[in-house]
């Protein structure tokens, strides 16, 4: 049984500050990273592998370079690593993107039956949660978003038990295979690549398939294949408030003038 | 002798503008003069550039120009010195009539109402409240769904806080939430009736049942919305922070319907409820049995007891940043939040420290609130810890550093040593409230 694991290379918006005058993105040295949720995704369908000798295929579409993330997933031990890249699949948003990773799922079922498919629950660049959902409902999967713990996998039951963590409560639930999991941080702690793993990554083929592997039809993928467009990005515009005393040479007298302009604007509730 | 030629110009990369879209530049181009170079921004070969501009209106951040040469400037301007060209006729592009046509078959704004045990997600409520002025932006009805077992008492809450019809789909197979379930209803009542915007809330299960929602009808959707509004081709413009929060994005689904949103709780404010409001409820068969459904909802944990505290309803929060310095400091925070009637939040850094736990996490990966008044003490403000307070009536900054950002947020700001203003703020609020109760 197959287990695939979606990553995506993401630039690292921790990173990433607005140039004060020209109220632009700063991209200069922001380093592309592993989606960190991928990186739970990848280390769930490890497990699977650990516990029922299921092969893990790593995902990813992205460009050329995103190649270096396969290898980290390779380097945490996935036993396959796919890159789709192909021009025609840039300037994709989320249906689009769906599209192809769930085209390069099923011909993998060609080779030998999918039963799981697991993602990382959103991006961190996109911050969307929705490629997940689009995947399973291409491929008829069930769908379990936001699971925090996988409990009982059974290939030869052919079901499922997770947790799944939603506002303000947990739920259990059951699901037969073939399953779509989509897993926040607390599902487990990533394993460590050892130096061993690491230098035979570096040398593992990351494989490519195109469209020319795919064979979508160009209008369904990329940014024609995308109804939704980014008409306009902007920094909001902010006016500076007022500041009140000399907080630095007098606390006190700054903590007065904000009381007073606490009870003169109706504030406080004591 | 004939005029000249009017110049097409090649495209060219204005420096520093290039947000790494995702190489929208490069799969518009018609003649492959375009290629990304390893951080993701387009090199455009002007050798094979004819002057389309298809690159240059694609790109979302105005990145690309048309470049002219000195030679080309000046046949523009000998051109525009000329005879004004006459104006083209606006001819209706038949493309343009047929999509006008498919677009006008939908029709009206619905809020998908998400309830867990019969409750109501607050959210839901808030989406009534915009969506009642998106409709009558587009002078549409307003539309709620109700999904669920024996939650036809939701219907009426939808009407008193502004849906004028409510589809109702209400059987034993809907009590718990599964993905598939409601995703059959939904569609079903969405091919049934043709909304033409459909809003939900940015939640847990709101973001489960919009993305299969959409890729089943393949239409757009654009997640985690903070504003919505109808353009002046009356389609919905949907504005969501993008890139960890650091920017904002304005998304268009202009060609496609249903336009679908999740949209962030406590952004939009509640609208107010009128209990004597009229509204139809319509009540939709649901079409299939329990044995249908692959996935069983074994059990339902409620959290509660591990902390009591929601920083997103409280009134009034008082956030740490990493200028607390030290677990120990928020002790500060909390006699000041203790005395004002609030509650402690803090921002990423001061999580990942370790110093508050995550659920007090405002901002892009935690919590959006919009209490009456929000005070940052030693908060930088990097705008992913902004998206998440912006919206307080009333932000105070208390920081050492005047050109940190959070004081381009802050209605008022106190520039100082955090240690020193905080205790005489609370001394002097304790003292007050000691007076006030006294008098």
């Amino acid at each position: 049984m197959l287990v695939v694991v979606c990553v995506k290379q993401v630039p690292d918006t921790t990173q990433v500050q607005i140039d004060p005058v020209t109220n632009t993105l700063i991209r200069e040295g922001v380093p592309f990273i592993v989606n960190p949720y991928d990186t739970h995704a990848v280390e769930e369908g490890l497990k699977l592998k650990d516990r029922f000798g299921c092969k893990v295929v790593a995902l990813s579409m992205g460009p050329p370079n995103a190649e270096a993330t396969l290898r980290k997933a390779l380097a945490q031990g996935v036993d396959r690593a796919i890159l789709l890249s192909d021009r025609v699949f840039g300037g994709a948003d989320t249906l689009a993107t769906s599209k192809v990773l769930a085209a390069a799922i099923e011909r993998l079922g060609r080779e030998e039956e999918v039963g799981a498919v697991i993602c990382g629950k959103q991006t961190i660049d996109g911050d969307t949660a929705q490629v997940g959902p689009g995947i399973a409902t291409r491929l008829h999967f069930s769908q379990l978003t936001l699971v925090d713990k996988v409990e009982g996998f059974d290939p030869a039951a052919r079901k499922v038990r997770v947790r799944r963590k939603l506002e303000g409560r947990h739920e259990e639930v059951e699901s037969p295979l073939p399953v779509l999991l989509t897993v926040v941080r607390e599902a487990n702690r990533p394993r460590y690549p050892t130096v061993n793993m690491r230098l035979e990554s570096a040398e593992a083929k990351v494989e490519l398939w195109d469209n020319a592997v795919l064979g979508l039809d160009v209008q369904s993928v990329g940014l024609k294949g995308s109804p939704t467009w980014v008409s306009r990005i902007f920094s909001p515009q902010r006016a500076l408030g007022e500041i009140l005393g000399d907080g630095v040479n007098d606390p006190e007298g700054a903590a007065d003038a904000l009381i007073e302009k606490m009870l003169e604007k109706d504030l406080l509730a004591i | 002798m004939t005029p000249p030629k009017k110049p097409r110009g090649k495209a060219a990369l204005i420096p520093d503008r290039c947000i790494a879209c995702g190489a929208r530049c490069q799969s518009v181009c018609p003649v492959d003069a375009v290629q990304m170079n390893d951080q993701g921004e387009p090199i455009i070969d002007p050798s094979r550039c004819i002057g389309c501009v298809k690159c240059v209106k694609v790109c979302p951040a105005q990145a690309l120009e048309m470049s002219f040469t000195p030679e080309e400037l000046r046949i523009l301007k000998e051109l525009a010195a000329g005879a004004p060209a006459a104006a083209e006729a606006p001819e209706e592009d038949p493309e343009e009539a047929a999509l006008k046509k498919r677009l006008a078959a939908y029709r009206g704004v619905w809020v998908f109402v998400e309830q867990t045990e019969g409750e109501a997600a607050k959210v839901s409520w808030e989406l009534l409240g915009k969506g009642k002025e998106l409709a009558a932006a587009r002078n549409c009805p307003l539309c709620a769904v109700v999904m669920g077992q024996e939650v036809e008492e939701l219907c009426r809450q939808a009407i008193g806080y502004g849906a004028e019809v409510v589809y109702l789909m209400d059987a034993p197979v809907l009590r718990h939430y599964r993905t598939e379930a409601y995703q059959r209803c939904l569609c079903d009542l969405v091919e049934k009736y043709r909304p033409e915007v459909i809003l939900m809330g940015a939640t847990g299960l709101g973001r489960d049942l919009a993305g299969v929602v959409a890729t089943v009808l393949g239409t757009g959707l654009t997640a985690d919305c903070t504003g919505l509004a109808i353009d002046d081709k009356g389609n919905l413009a949907q504005t969501r922070p993008a890139f960890g929060g650091n920017i904002m994005a304005t998304i268009m689904c202009d060609k496609f319907r249903p336009q679908m949103s999740t949209v962030r709780p406590h952004v939009m404010p509640m609208p107010p409820f009128h209990p004597e409001a009229k509204g139809e409820i319509v009540r939709e068969p649901v079409p299939f049995a329990e044995e249908e459904i692959r996935v069983k909802v074994l059990e339902i944990l409620m959290d509660g007891g591990k902390s009591d505290v929601d920083i997103a309803g409280a009134e009034f929060i008082v956030s740490g940043g990493r200028g607390m310095m030290a677990k120990e400091n928020f002790a500060m925070l909390k006699e000041l939040a203790d005395v004002l009637g609030g509650v402690v939040g803090a921002s990423r850094s001061a999580v990942d420290a370790g110093w508050m736990p995550q659920d007090r996490q405002v901002g892009q990966t935690g919590k959006t609130v919009r209490p009456k008044v929000y005070i940052a003490c030693g908060i930088s403000g990097a705008i992913q810890h902004l998206v998440g307070m912006q919206d307080s009536d009333v932000v105070i900054a208390i920081n050492r550093d005047p050109e940190a950002p959070i004081f381009q947020v802050a209605s008022y700001g106190l520039v100082g040593d955090l240690f020193r203003i905080i205790p005489a703020l609370t001394a002097k609020l304790k003292a007050l409230k000691a007076a006030r109760a006294g008098a």
